[in-house]
């Protein structure tokens, strides 16, 4: 170990990693879905350095997301699903945002947004599928014909054309490719090259990293290119779509991580009875994001009691016996 | 006669619905306790996979949610979401889909979006996540839902997920190629739809719930003419249920 110079320039902190690539309005891409592997050590960093107006795309999110709507970091929002799991089955502060009309969002489902990421992976400006014919996914229009003008913001949402190739009557639904400014990725692995390795389930995050200008990965381990190597069919990323590294292990609590730790539920639990109320919301930012100086410090505030609770059975993959109610 | 709860009598007669070699799409709650049923007592050459890309996992201990760890383990494969949406919609399989929704029409049509205006709801909820494709996409849906009035609605707020859209051959001309609602299962009945007009109706109506109850409980009028009484579930299904498939009694 420590043979880390081929990624020198890419390692770096929470703190470097936002304050050089994330910008007011920038547009982003979660990974992770719903409560496993959300990219939560970046997205309280973001809400630590305040910033603001940023443009979300997503397929089905939880908690990063709904940590950055609760503290104001979002103006704007594509998204499929915003739920927490039997914790919430719809995000609390993604649902007040939308009943008071403070953000702009636009609904798609989850396949269509998989797909948009993977048409901006493949650099082709538009994809076709059949799924949402007849459903009012294309009959509303979340977006004003203002924002639609923007940069990075489709002109139109979707629209059906007939199958060129088949004469009969045959409606496809065509959707925008997304080339989200930066992906935030939690990932298991990354090796002293670079290469990324996700465990357990993808979910949609290797065509969203590709879809976007630039990665930022962070991971429970970084680990030797020897090892990262021998074994290259469970590689996730090659090295030259990441721009930066973070070793935050944890990085996703209170979601899961596979083969690494479960949700916590108790703060999940915690937290959906704190996000309905303005006042304890805002105290539980104070106390869980800005107060806490160090990834190490939030780590201590859960406790090492919760932290071995939640660890993983390496072998099954979860903490099989944990109190998940 | 076993005592038994509205959850166990919904898993237990949404289960009935699956065959051996079925692939089966499982989202959360019931639906999760259903699939896991299904395939222990009626259908074990099921497979059970999820949207997330977990495919046939052991199922040791039941998902809270459908990117669960549980549902990454003892799988046959962990994939991605547009994997599993390659499955869902394949042309070899036959693929049901178990859901749930906030509002539900005659059609089987479903709403998880909104209540009230789109843009302004009085009633947000989490939206389709990956409902609309396997809607548009599986062989059959079979949807859950609680009987009230309020959610059984001659118009949804908002059209989530296609089931019979207007009825009679109206989904195949959207551009659909195959699917459907196949069955909606709540707390007092399982309905299912006519096979020419696609209208819901009652099919079965559990034990102690009368057909009026059924009827009062519905937003539009309902066929009750090939209602019949539900066989409710036996001791060894219920002990399944509660020893094997939900031991520590997350849903049930």
């Amino acid at each position: 170990m420590g043979n880390d110079k081929e990624i020198s320039d890419k390692l770096m902190s929470l703190e470097e990693a936002v304050k050089k690539f994330i910008k007011h309005g920038s547009q982003i891409a979660l990974g992770g879905f719903t409560i496993s592997r959300n990219p939560m050590a970046i997205a309280y960093e973001i809400v630590r350095q305040k910033i603001k107006d940023l443009h979300i795309v997503c397929h089905s999110h939880g908690q990063a997301l709904d940590v950055l709507i609760g503290a104001g970091c979002v103006k704007r929002l594509e998204i499929a699903y915003g739920g927490n799991g039997r914790y919430a089955p719809t995000c609390i502060r993604f649902k007040k945002a939308i009943q008071k009309g403070e953000i702009e969002f636009e609904d798609y489902s989850n396949y269509q947004m998989s797909l948009r990421f993977l048409a901006g992976a493949l650099s082709i400006p538009f994809i076709p599928t059949k799924s949402g014919l007849g459903s009012d996914l294309l009959n509303y229009e979340g977006f004003s014909e203002t924002i639609r003008k923007e940069p990075k913001v489709a002109n139109r949402k979707f629209t059906i054309m007939q199958n060129p190739f088949n004469d009969g009557d045959d409606n496809v639904v065509l959707l925008p490719a997304l080339t989200p400014d930066v992906a935030l990725i939690h990932a298991q692995y990354v090796g002293e090259d670079g290469t990324v390795r996700i465990k357990g389930l993808t979910f949609a995050d290797i065509e969203q990293a590709k879809s976007a200008d630039t990665v930022i990965v962070t991971c429970e381990e970084i680990v030797p290119r020897s090892f990262i190597r021998l074994d290259p069919d469970q590689n996730s990323l090659p090295p030259f779509f990441v721009d930066a590294i973070v070793k935050v292990p944890y990085g996703a609590h209170p979601t899961a991580c596979y083969a690494f730790y479960d949700y916590d539920p108790k703060h999940l639990n915690l937290y959906k009875k704190v996000a309905d109320n303005d006042n304890l919301f805002k105290e539980y930012l104070d106390e869980w994001v800005y107060g806490v100086s160090s990834y190490e410090e939030y780590l201590q505030k859960i406790g090492i009691d919760m932290l071995m609770k939640i660890k993983a059975n390496p072998v099954v993959g979860y903490a099989p016996g944990l109190d998940r109610k | 006669m076993a005592q038994y709860t509205d959850n166990e009598m919904m898993a237990i007669s949404a289960g009935r619905f699956i065959k051996d070699g079925d692939i089966v799409f499982a989202g959360t709650g019931v639906s999760m306790l259903a699939a896991t049923a299904a395939k222990r007592i009626f259908a074990p050459k099921a497979v059970i996979f999820f949207e997330t890309g977990g495919i046939d996992p052991s199922l040791d201990e039941i998902p809270m949610a459908v990117s669960d760890l549980r549902v990454m383990s003892g799988t046959c494969l962990n994939s991605g979401l547009i994997e599993s949406f390659s499955i869902v919609g394949h042309r070899r399989l036959h693929t049901i889909a178990f859901l749930g929704a906030a509002q539900i029409d005659k059609y089987g049509n479903l709403n998880t979006t909104v209540i009230g205006d789109y843009h302004r709801p009085k009633t947000r909820f989490s939206g389709s996540g990956g409902a609309c494709d396997v809607a548009s996409f599986a062989s059959g849906v079979i949807t859950f839902m609680q009987h009230e009035k309020r959610r059984f609605v001659e118009k949804l707020d908002y059209l989530t997920s296609v089931g019979w859209y207007k009825g009679y051959d109206s989904r195949q001309k959207l551009g659909l190629r195959r699917g459907g609602a196949l069955a909606v299962v709540t707390n007092l009945a399982v309905m299912k739809f006519d096979e020419s007009t696609k209208e819901m109706y009652l099919a079965e109506y559990y034990p102690g719930v009368s057909i009026q109850t059924v009827c009062e409980n519905t937003g539009f009028d309902i066929d009750t003419s090939r209602a019949v009484e539900a066989i409710p579930p036996s001791k060894e299904e219920l002990r399944i249920l509660r020893e094997e498939v939900d031991p520590q009694k997350l849903i049930l």
